[in-house]
């Protein structure tokens, strides 16, 4: 046990592990968002909506059929991802012609919806989800303790972020995503089916939002509320970000999770707002984000 | 956004009337309302209705679509509060204060936020307000959780007692009518020319010459200071200041009044008021259902009904509303 600037290590180290789980989250979402921008041109309000469907799915399989959470988190995501194909088909698909702000104000009511019937059948109150028994613990690792589970969290994210960027930037699936977000009708015009890897684009970020969802449950309740609380600080790490660059979204992310750990530390009265203080100084210095292009 | 209505060539006496005739009905039953039904709840109807006619100003005529009008609604309503019953502010004075801070909220986070466009400015209206919630979740003075209860009315210029329920409601009456002529009058003036231009092609008006930032931003400031004037005196009509208020739901709230009444179309956030507020008020006994049937409404509206009831009401009659 040592002392950094007068705080003592551990506090500072768990504050920093904190960031870093915050900041796993808020890569994972804000990678959806950029990801399910690219390709629709829409915003996905219900994006915090659907990392809440990830937690109560993981919660259902678990209390009605006994899945637990190593198959929950494959589970889940096909799950809500599928609802995700299903609204993509049935509403958003007739968005894509008209101002992208129909798009925000589209999902902005499905995330209503879907906060209202998880109220309404779940309580406000959070609900208990416990960590894996495989991961329960920790291990001291002399200037901190970290526990198994949340150093699984930050790991798995990592991994998930940059497999996304390794398949959108570096594979042939995501040189057709990255040519039909450019330009789709010349895409179509090579045969590849556009309508189709646009529902699938949107699958895929819905269901990145579930497994973040899943991986929240043991740390944060199962709570309705999670994810509208979640998906308007998203949004400052977007604006902050820029969605032109995935790699940005990651960086970014992870990058603020720890700035507000550290807040936490130094100055804790600010740490709820600090993102969206950041925001405003990044809109005053470089309004196009730190990542973003102009526009 | 784009336009919502097409604007038409005057042709009979009704058509070039309409607004006109439209805002002479909508005084008549402003003035008898109260014999039928609660004034309270009119009182209320109408401070909303002036929230969301200024919400529209922004976003139905410049296409600036705020996702965080809550701000301006809810701290003005906040130091409008504070004002009367800390200060002893008279209810004229404490309004003006709670419009006052509104519109130096909307000045500084105008500033910032037209510094983006299209969705990235509707993120950082309801990321700046989401700050201001929790400022007003932690300060002192708000009341946290509880918000300011049991604001007195006081006296009108130190005269006329507000706990009468007729006086108080011919100065919301009063409010109402100065906050929604002023934006008629903004709309139809060569400023609220402009602005429209910069809805249709922001582009087009910068080669034109018009320095669009600042147009922006007077839109911005002036739609944040009416959404003030009415938070501030919805909390001198219903003596309570709380974060409901300043919350997201109520920016949302305010964007589904305007949108079921009609973006860019003069009565419809008044009709659109009445109906989400009626319709809360019928659905009170089953509260929990209010969320998802709201979300459904934005999802109809967005999906088969995008001019809004006014908005579709006056395309079809070929009439300006």
């Amino acid at each position: 046990m040592f002392e950094i600037f007068g705080i003592p290590s551990t506090a500072l180290f768990g504050q920093l592990l904190i960031g870093l789980i915050n900041g796993s989250f808020y890569a994972l979402l804000s990678l959806g968002l950029a990801v399910i921008f690219g390709m629709l041109n829409i915003i996905n309000f219900a994006h915090g909506a659907q990392y809440m469907m990830g937690a109560f799915a993981a919660y259902l399989l678990l209390q009605y059929t006994g899945i637990g959470y190593w198959p929950a988190l494959i589970v889940a995501p096909v799950v809500v991802g599928i609802t995700g194909m299903i609204v993509e088909r049935f509403l958003l698909q007739w968005l894509y012609k008209l101002d992208h702000l129909y798009g925000l104000l589209l999902t902005f009511g499905l995330a209503l919806i879907i906060e209202g019937l998880a109220r309404k059948y779940f309580g406000s109150a959070g609900l208990p989800y416990s960590v894996p028994e495989s991961l329960q613990g920790g291990r001291n690792l002399g200037f901190m303790f970290l526990p198994n589970y949340r150093a699984w969290v930050i790991a798995v994210s990592l991994v998930v972020c940059f497999g996304t960027w390794f398949m959108i930037e570096r594979t042939r699936l995501g040189a057709y995503l990255r040519a039909a977000t450019e330009n789709p009708t010349l895409v179509r015009a090579f045969g590849i089916n556009v309508p189709r890897m646009i529902t699938l684009t949107y699958g895929f970020g819905v269901a990145l939002a579930a497994f973040a969802g899943v991986m929240a449950a043991p740390i944060y309740n199962v709570s309705p509320q999670m994810g509208s609380e979640l998906i308007i600080v998203v949004f400052a790490v977007v604006v902050i970000g820029g969605m032109g660059s995935i790699l940005g979204a990651i960086l970014t992310g992870f990058g603020l999770g720890v700035v507000e750990g550290l807040t936490k530390v130094f100055f804790p009265e600010a740490s709820n707002t600090v993102i969206f203080v950041i925001m405003a100084i990044v809109l005053l210095v470089r309004p196009a984000g730190l990542f973003g292009r102009r526009g | 956004m784009e336009p919502r209505v097409e604007p038409i060539a005057p042709k009979s006496a009704l058509q070039t009337r309409s607004e006109a005739i439209a805002l002479v009905l909508m005084v008549v039953v402003l003035v008898v309302a109260p014999f039928v039904t609660y004034p309270l709840f009119l009182m209320q109807v109408m401070c909303f209705a002036l929230f969301a006619c200024a919400f529209n100003l922004l976003t139905g005529y410049v296409g600036l679509l705020s996702f965080g009008h809550a701000l301006y609604f809810g701290w003005a309503s906040y130091l409008c509060a504070h004002a009367a019953k800390v200060w002893g502010f008279s209810p004229e004075l404490a309004i003006l204060t709670g419009t006052l801070t509104a519109a130096l909220c909307g000045l500084v986070a105008g500033s910032l936020a037209i510094r983006r466009q299209g969705i990235y400015f509707a993120m950082v209206t309801l990321a700046l307000a989401q700050m201001m919630y929790f400022f007003a979740l932690r300060a002192k003075f708000t009341g946290g959780e509880d918000g300011i209860q049991a604001v007195p009315r006081g006296k009108l210029f130190g005269l006329i007692d507000l706990q009468n329920e007729t006086a108080m409601y011919i100065v919301v009456l009063t409010v109402f009518l100065a906050g929604f002529l002023l934006i008629y009058r903004i709309i139809h003036s060569p400023f609220g020319e402009v602005l429209k231009a910069i809805r249709e092609n922001e582009t087009r008006a910068i080669s034109l010459g018009y320095k669009t930032e600042r147009y922006k931003l007077l839109a911005f400031v002036l739609s944040a200071t009416l959404a003030g004037a009415a938070g501030s005196t919805k909390a001198i009509v219903v003596q309570l200041a709380s974060l409901t208020d300043v919350n997201w739901p109520m920016s949302g709230e305010v964007i589904l009044m305007t949108l079921v009444g009609g973006l860019g179309t003069i009565f419809g956030p008044v009709v659109g008021a009445v109906i989400i507020l009626v319709m809360q008020y019928k659905l009170a006994p089953v509260g929990e259902w209010v969320l998802v049937i709201q979300g459904v409404i934005f999802v109809a509206c967005v999906l088969l009904f995008r001019r809004g009831i006014v908005g579709e009401l006056a395309t079809k009659l070929g009439i300006r509303l």
